[in-house]
């Protein structure tokens, strides 16, 4: 006999080996070798955990008690399967398009991303699969308590703490391999390939036991039908209306149940891998579901005391096959285990998407702007919902006291996440659903569900008095929980089914058409409903006029904005003699419209826009939306360009000056390095001519190379001088020149200039001064300043060609400025060389080489870096200059 | 009888040295500083060659030359250009105007000489 | 979309076959449940001659196995078609 712990060390090198084979498929997948990971097979198998421990057992149980209606469960999915390209291809492509982690998600983004619809489905759905989760461990529970029984040294299982330990297990497990990926999207490799390992499992074991059974106890087939035709399910029995709902209740649970649409949807890489489970999946199905009969009639022959939910694994142990009890241990535990850890992931992930995240961003500020990353909240998250999920699922279980029928807890559980294909499968084929629709309808759904099934399920007694049962609440007989206005004939199942899903699909129809979707509700109707059509699709959907005005209204709206497109609309709706904001789609409506658009994206666009909505097929309502959304960008980048296009000229103009700028300065410079080129030649010229002369020449006399070498001398000196002027020039332009400032009176510094020209006292030109207005103190670089009168000195000394040459320097003062004037009474400078004689190299015709034309330059420099000027003093009768200086840097003698 | 060469430059030293160089080889050195005055100059005393200096106040070196190449009688006039630029651009210039030397100061004097004997010749 | 460009009817008929085909995969989930709800009008226990259990047995196992069968087959001609020719939805 095995005993509980040897089971119990099975277990856990089954569960040891799973994590193996989860650890190696997430390394392979790591390494990039995916691609057996997306085989078809891998996706079929992994689709099995629809086989549950209901499954497992229960199938066996319910055929015992009901016949054949059990097959009915996999029918349901087996049709679903066949029909993948009505449903299911549409909601994999939807679910690949559109990155959906889960239904909640799925539901949610449909009806415009509303987060109140997702948590409203997250909460539906924990509530509706803990039943399930519980029956997962009733089922783990039960088996190993027959071990148990049977255990001759042992005592009885202790139900509650061993379902505890199983609890903890799961939860483990799911931690460590449902959180390890940080996005809910990314492919659960591991735990995929666990599943797909155990799903090979527990249909071996099946398999196992229901061979055993024909061959090994019956003794053939013909021998097992024989027993069939004996037992007491031996004649044709159906209810009827029970046997389409179940089929259509399971077909409904297979598309929404979170972790069928977890391997469904979310796992999906491609529809090859759709395309081979549409027919390997309901073989898959038949193989678990050909021999639940042959076992229950055995089970019912043989153990007619025991439960029949059990028979798999007391068959087996009944005829001491103690390797094959194990082995349907094994089948059954892979069963619960695989169902419980997708399960718990699946709703985890909508548990911390959509109510804990929400939760905690706005505790921690704004909403997606909070800093840093919260990828390890997303985590904690995920992990706090799986412990909460499996533990809810322990509550139930030990709540219920895990005493109900496998098969009508499971049912119920199906009946639960069915309220979600209302929205679901009109969200993804009618675009005419909208948020309000959805949450009414799965509200509806979900508390007729409570009040007909769940609470019921508790039993008299339990969550309900048997008075409420009986007589409806507050005597209310047409809100009896199990015969809703009256409708007491039918089974509790198909009451509560029929009555939950109707009024579910009544609500979400009626609900949608007399609300109106908000814009992005509109926007990802259209993209879901029309998923498939891209370019060359059908356009069915646009042949309605209501369903035209429409779309051109999503349109208009986001290329004109949606104030001015409403009331575009309006304005023309009312013109029609229509109160609402849609307007026939009337040829001069489509032409104003047109015109409107054009305004806005241009002529050829909007034509073609306009077009494709009301008239021409080939494209789809995405792309439409898709060009929108382009020219919305475009307008609103446009819309940049011309905020900034003033800025833009400004500083092209501003480019434009400073290129003029340069260009003239770089004629200037040329000019300057060929002025320079000149003047330097010339000096060099007489110097190597002369030096020549003296080096070539032999009979020259004394006085003659004397001559030659002083002239050699003072070209060297002019050439010398010129260098210095030149270095001058170039410090005060580059304004590196620093300034020395002093105080000092400007009748001493008039003095110096005059002596420094005119060194003896008296020269050829005479010098009147007005000492009495040269009293002024000035704070300035006094030996710059002195620089520029001493030019000035010289400059008249030099040029001025009167017979009796004469200069006047006078000095004033005004509140602002001190003001000198030099005057000579030389000839003057004509008007058109004024301009010129502060330029560099501005020599005025003459040829006296002494100077390159550099003084009044340098002149100039010099006053602006001391903050005053030089300029030509016109129609003084001679030649004159003036010289200002700001009064900041003048005070008067003290 | 000597030879004649009109110099027309404006500085001083410059003709001085030049002056020095050309009489001792058998010149007779006529100098203007103005560009006017010696154009009135070349036309009176058709002198055998004629050096110009490219930077003159009046009348430049190449208008000079122009107005000289204008006219028949100094078509062949055999003229040295000097410039103290000594740019190519200066260069291209005197020889579409028709210079028959070009040089740049500062000179040799004996490139100076050998050219003046080499124009003279021909 | 691109057979319309290249001459010859056999293109144009492979296309039409792959159609079909693919509406033959459409067809299959409606004959699919009315094979599974003709069970539920056979005569029952308590009724006179009802129908054995194994005969529903047989029915539904044997129905499921076909319309497997012929969702595979279905694929198979499906994408063989599309293989030897070019890509059509």
């Amino acid at each position: 006999m095995t005993t509980l712990n040897s089971l119990v060390l099975v277990c856990l090198a089954y569960v040891a080996f799973l994590f193996a084979v989860a650890f190696a498929a997430e390394r392979a997948a790591v390494r990039g070798s995916r691609q057996w990971l997306r085989a078809p097979l891998i996706y079929t198998l992994s689709l099995s955990i629809y086989c549950t421990a209901w499954t497992f057992y229960g199938a066996v149980g319910y055929a015992a008690r009901s016949g054949m209606e059990f097959v009915t469960i996999y029918l349901g999915p087996s049709l679903v399967m066949f029909g993948w390209l009505w449903v299911l291809r549409k909601l994999v492509r939807i679910g690949r398009t559109h990155k959906v982690t889960s239904i909640a998600d799925l539901i949610s983004s449909r009806f415009g991303k509303s987060n109140t619809l997702a948590v409203l489905v997250t909460l539906v759905a924990v509530i509706g699969v803990t039943p399930y989760i519980a029956l997962q461990l009733q089922s783990v529970t039960l088996s190993l308590a027959i071990f148990a029984e049977l255990d001759p040294g042992g005592e009885p299982l202790n139900k509650g703490p061993a379902a505890f330990w199983i609890s903890f297990g799961l939860i483990l497990f799911t931690m460590l391999f449902g959180t390890r990926n940080l996005n809910a999207n990314e492919r659960q490799h591991g735990i995929v390939i666990a599943i797909a390992v155990e799903a090979v499992v527990k249909l071996v074991a099946l398999l196992a036991v229901g061979a055993f059974v024909v061959w090994g106890m019956a003794g053939g087939v013909g021998e097992m039908m024989q027993r069939i035709d004996q037992s007491s399910i031996a004649e044709w029995r159906v209810e009827r209306g029970r046997w389409a709902t179940v089929t259509f209740l399971a077909a409904a649970a297979f598309l929404c149940l979170p972790r069928m649409f977890q391997v469904l949807v979310v796992e999906n890489d491609d529809d090859r891998q759709l395309e081979t489970a549409s027919w390997l999946f309901p073989l898959y199905l038949f193989a678990m579901s050909l021999f639940v009969v042959p076992i229950a009639v055995m089970g019912l022959e043989m153990l007619p005391e025991s439960n029949p939910d059990l028979y798999v694994l007391t068959l087996p142990l009944l005829l001491e096959k103690d390797a094959l009890a194990v082995l349907a241990f094994l089948g059954g535990f892979s069963s619960a285990t695989s169902m419980v850890i997708v399960a718990s992931l699946a709703l985890a992930t909508m548990v911390s998407n959509h109510i804990v995240m929400p939760i905690w961003l706005s505790l921690h500020g704004e909403g997606a702007s909070v800093s840093g990353d919260v990828r390890h909240v997303v985590i904690t998250a995920r992990r706090l919902s799986i412990m909460f999920i499996i533990g809810l699922g322990y509550i139930y279980f030990r709540i219920s006291g895990g005493s109900a029928a496998l098969a009508s807890i499971g049912m119920i559980s199906f009946a639960g996440v069915a309220q979600f294909l209302p929205a679901m499968i009109g969200g993804i084929f009618w675009r005419g659903g909208t948020r309000a629709g959805a949450l009414a309808a799965v509200s509806v759904g979900f508390v007729i569900w409570v009040w007909t099934m769940l609470l019921p399920s508790f039993g008299a007694g339990g969550l309900l008095t048997p008075q409420v049962l009986a007589e409806g609440p507050w005597g209310i007989r047409a809100l009896r929980p199990q015969a809703l206005f009256g409708f007491e004939a039918l089974d509790s199942t198909v009451h509560a089914v029929w009555w939950s899903l109707s009024l579910n699909f009544l609500t979400f129809w009626c609900v949608s058409i007399f609300t109106f979707p908000r814009p992005l509700e509109r926007l990802q109707g259209a993209q879901m409903v029309n998923v498939f059509d891209r370019a060359g699709g059908t356009t069915r959907g646009w042949s309605a006029t209501a369903a035209q005005s429409e779309d051109l209204l999503i349109m208009a709206q986001r290329i004109l904005g949606p104030e001015e497109a409403r009331t575009l609309f309006r304005q023309e709706a009312s013109a029609q003699g229509y109160s609402g904001n849609l307007p026939d789609p009337s040829p001069e409506f489509l032409q104003k419209l047109e015109r409107e658009l054009a305004a806005a994206v241009g002529a050829a666009t909007a034509h073609a826009m306009i077009g494709q909505i009301a008239g021409g097929p080939g494209i789809s309502v995405e792309d439409l939306i898709a060009v929108a959304d382009e020219s919305a960008q475009i307008l609103e980048y446009s819309n940049q360009i011309e905020a900034k296009s003033a800025e833009l000229s400004r500083t092209a103009r501003q480019l434009k000056e400073a290129n003029t700028k340069l260009k003239k300065l770089s004629v200037q410079k040329d000019a300057f390095l060929s002025q320079i080129s000149h003047e330097l030649r010339t000096p060099m010229t007489s110097i190597r001519a002369f030096s020549e002369i003296l080096r070539d020449t032999d009979e020259l006399a004394v006085d003659e190379k004397t001559r030659f070498a002083s002239i050699i001398h003072d070209e060297a000196i002019r050439l010398t001088r010129l260098l210095d002027d030149l270095l001058d020039l170039s410090v005060l332009e580059n304004g590196q020149v620093t300034l020395n400032r002093q105080v000092g009176s400007l009748e001493t510094l008039l003095n110096r200039a005059v002596q420094t020209v005119q060194p003896g006292g008296d020269g050829p030109m005479k010098i009147i001064r007005r000492r009495i207005n040269e009293q002024v103190l000035l704070q300035t670089d006094l030996d710059r300043l002195t620089q520029v009168f001493i030019n000035l000195v010289s400059n008249a000394q030099k040029y001025c060609a009167a017979p009796n040459p004469r200069l006047t320097i006078q000095a004033n003062q005004t509140d602002t400025e001190v003001t000198i004037d030099f005057i000579d009474n030389g000839t003057g400078i004509s008007e058109a060389d004024q301009a010129l004689i502060f330029e560099k190299f501005s020599r005025l015709g003459d040829s006296d080489g002494s100077g390159a034309g550099l003084g009044l330059a340098i002149c100039a420099e010099i006053m602006e870096r001391l903050g005053g000027s030089i300029r030509y003093l016109p129609g003084t009768g001679g030649t004159g200059f003036r010289v200002t200086l700001p009064k900041v840097h003048a005070m008067a003698a003290q | 009888m000597r030879k004649h060469v009109l110099l027309v430059e404006d500085e001083a030293n410059i003709i001085e040295a030049v002056r020095f160089l050309l009489t001792r080889d058998g010149w007779h050195v006529e100098a203007h500083a103005d560009g006017n005055t010696a154009m009135a100059r070349i036309v009176e005393r058709q002198p055998d060659l004629v050096i110009l200096d490219l930077m003159l106040p009046g009348k430049s070196g190449l208008d000079i030359l122009r107005d000289l190449r204008g006219n028949p009688t100094f078509a062949e006039l055999p003229v040295l250009m000097l410039t103290a630029r000594g740019q190519e651009q200066d260069r291209d210039l005197a020889a579409q105007a028709g210079a028959s030397r070009f040089m740049t100061k500062p000179f040799s004097n004996v490139e100076v000489l050998e050219a003046v004997r080499e124009l003279a010749a021909q | 979309m691109t057979e319309r460009l290249e001459p010859g009817v056999f293109l144009e008929r492979r296309s039409y076959r792959r159609r079909r085909l693919l509406d033959g995969l459409r067809l299959l989930p409606f004959i699919g449940a009315w094979l599974f709800i003709l069970p539920v009008f056979w005569r029952q226990a308590g009724e006179e001659e009802a129908r054995m259990t194994s005969d529903a047995l047989l029915f539904v196992f044997g129905a499921w196995l076909v319309l497997t069968i012929l969702c595979a087959l279905l694929l198979w001609a499906y994408n063989r078609s599309g293989a030897e020719g070019t890509e059509s939805g």
